[in-house]
């Protein structure tokens, strides 16, 4: 079963979309995740399973290209990094309109504008709150290791075509480069044409003398048509947040205070609460790993039990409006965070915690 | 058992990869490991550096303001993080090219002249081996065994013939490693 190896998180997403029976992959290289369209041109696997690698002229086609395959039903997905996250919005809003599965990878760099190539979180408020316009929402997936980036991209892929939606990995430049051991699971095979006929019956999969056309778009001129399309919506939306919350909570039994943080600065504070129980601090850590949906009843109950909570993010304060308006203001809740590429070190992460939360 | 280490000197020393190849061991032999690179701009400045974390337990961050062990190999390396080893800890480094030597008096430091045996013997390619053999007889985190799979895992495989050389590089490094200060 699966298979050992030390892999760097992009690899680890290019490996597992072949394996997950990817149907087609279309970018346009950007640090820091251009590995993930590099590691896709070595393994060719347009010669093994037949999926497609395509890069793109631009992040614009390549997100058009996605909604072009998923109008067909096919499994497709695209990868970039910040700036060409932004370019692709309007692509994605037209994807969420027309209920078109399909996984995205944002490998974030801080910004804004062009920043720089080192890590971030600050693309947090573009994937939970929108990016591009309308109520639409995505399913957003924050990955804390290369083994979550790896099983993540099956797992989007599963979200996306059980919700007709487009499904985001919010990761970030440092899980991107970094290398740690992965267990990859076994490839799947890709669907033939016809599982993915009875599987997908909405797709644009050629017209049938007995049925009427289908027609893939998110357009309705008619504001009642166009009302039903948004309850719809909607209504999916609340399916999604009954069943697809998913959290970790580590030493959260005995806490006094909470870290509540996602990805990389989940795996910070994982450090900083060795080192503050050292000093006696009973600290856990709660880790959002579905932004959206997001864990709003855990929070609101952990909120009950403990004194305060520092949500610790490399941004300037986002997933904290989140955190605040599950746990009300029963409790002091606090932000720490590092912008720009910088990374939190777990010693700062600590002197945030005394300064703000247990001495403030 | 937790082992945290950062590796720092120029590009083209082969730190990254003396980093890989000490992670895949550590696979290797069934532990948890994480290798975290400097990227981008930070290398184009010269520098290069890596957080290997050698584990028996699941690893929490990846990123660290203090480590086990610092193996350095260039002079900006011993000014950026010779106070980041932690009390007690270790510090390996190459005098070559160090103008100001360490001076802490609270860690264990050695030193191994790896660049000028490596120039000596023709085989400046396997110098950063020479390197992981005196970090490897400090600290036998992996067996020559593993290692050995880590090498295979971590080289090419057209590469490989050079396997046994990289082998031998290590331990001439452990017979090279020199103590400065013991606490």
């Amino acid at each position: 079963m699966g298979e050992l190896r030390l892999m760097k998180g992009n690899e680890a997403v290019a490996e597992a979309a072949i394996r997950a029976g990817c149907d087609g992959y279309f970018g346009y290289p950007i640090t820091p995740q251009s590995e993930i369209l590099e590691y896709l041109m070595m393994a060719k696997p347009y010669e093994t399973t037949g999926m497609v690698v395509l890069q793109a002229e631009s992040e614009v086609a390549s997100i058009n290209m996605l909604y072009g395959g998923g109008g067909t039903g096919k499994m497709v997905m695209t990868s970039s990094s910040s700036p060409g996250i932004s370019l692709m919005q309007e692509g994605i809003t037209y994807m969420a309109g027309a209920e078109l599965p399909a996984l995205l990878v944002n490998v974030v760099r801080g910004g804004p504008g062009l920043g720089t190539i080192q890590p971030s979180q600050a693309d947090y408020f573009q994937a939970v709150k929108g990016g591009g316009h309308g109520d639409y929402k995505l399913i957003v997936l924050a990955p804390a290791s290369v083994q979550e980036m790896c099983d993540f991209v099956k797992l989007g892929f599963d979200l996306a075509f059980k919700y007709r939606n487009p499904a985001m990995i919010l990761s970030d430049g440092a899980i991107g480069q970094m290398m740690e051991k992965v267990n990859l699971f076994d490839p799947i095979p890709r669907r033939t044409n016809e599982e993915l006929i009875s599987q997908c019956p909405w797709a644009a999969t050629g017209k049938k003398k007995e049925r009427d056309h289908i027609i893939i778009t998110s357009l309705d001129l008619d504001p009642a048509g166009q009302e039903k399309v948004n309850l719809k919506l909607q209504a999916k939306y609340k399916q999604m947040e009954e069943n697809e919350v998913r959290f970790e909570e580590i030493q959260c039994d005995d806490a006094e205070y909470l870290f509540v943080a996602f990805g990389l600065s989940a795996r910070i504070c994982q450090k900083s609460i060795e080192l503050a129980r050292e000093k006696g601090i009973k600290i856990g850590l709660f880790r959002p790993i579905t932004l959206y949906p997001f864990p709003t009843k855990q929070i609101a109950a952990l909120a009950k039990k403990v004194k305060g909570m520092l949500v610790v993010e490399m941004n300037a304060g986002q997933m904290i409006e989140d955190v605040r308006l599950s746990a009300g203001n029963q409790i002091k809740i606090e932000h720490y965070g590092r912008f720009g590429g910088i990374i939190p070190t777990p010693d700062e992460v600590v002197r945030a915690l005394e300064q703000k939360i247990i001495g403030g | 058992m937790t082992e945290e280490i950062i590796i720092a000197g120029f590009g083209g020393q082969g730190v990254l990869s003396m980093g890989k190849i000490l992670a895949y061991s550590g696979v290797m032999q069934n532990k948890e490991v994480s290798w975290m690179p400097s990227y981008g701009p930070e290398m184009r400045g010269g520098t290069a550096n890596v957080t290997v974390i050698i584990s028996d337990e699941r690893i929490s961050s990846p990123i660290l303001n203090e480590f086990d062990t610092a193996i350095i190999l260039n002079q900006q390396s011993m000014d950026k993080f010779e106070k980041s080893v932690k009390k007690g800890g270790l510090l390996i480094y190459d005098p070559n090219g160090i103008t100001r030597k360490p001076s802490r008096k609270d860690i264990n430091i050695y030193s191994i002249s790896a660049t000028d045996k490596a120039g000596e013997l023709g085989l400046s390619k396997i110098f950063n081996m020479i390197v992981l053999g005196g970090f490897l007889k400090m600290k036998p985190l992996v067996n020559p065994e593993n290692i050995h799979k880590g090498l295979e895992k971590s080289l090419p495989k057209r590469h490989h013939n050079l396997i046994p050389e990289n082998e031998k590089a290590i331990e001439l490094g452990k017979s090279l490693l020199t103590p400065e200060q013991v606490l």
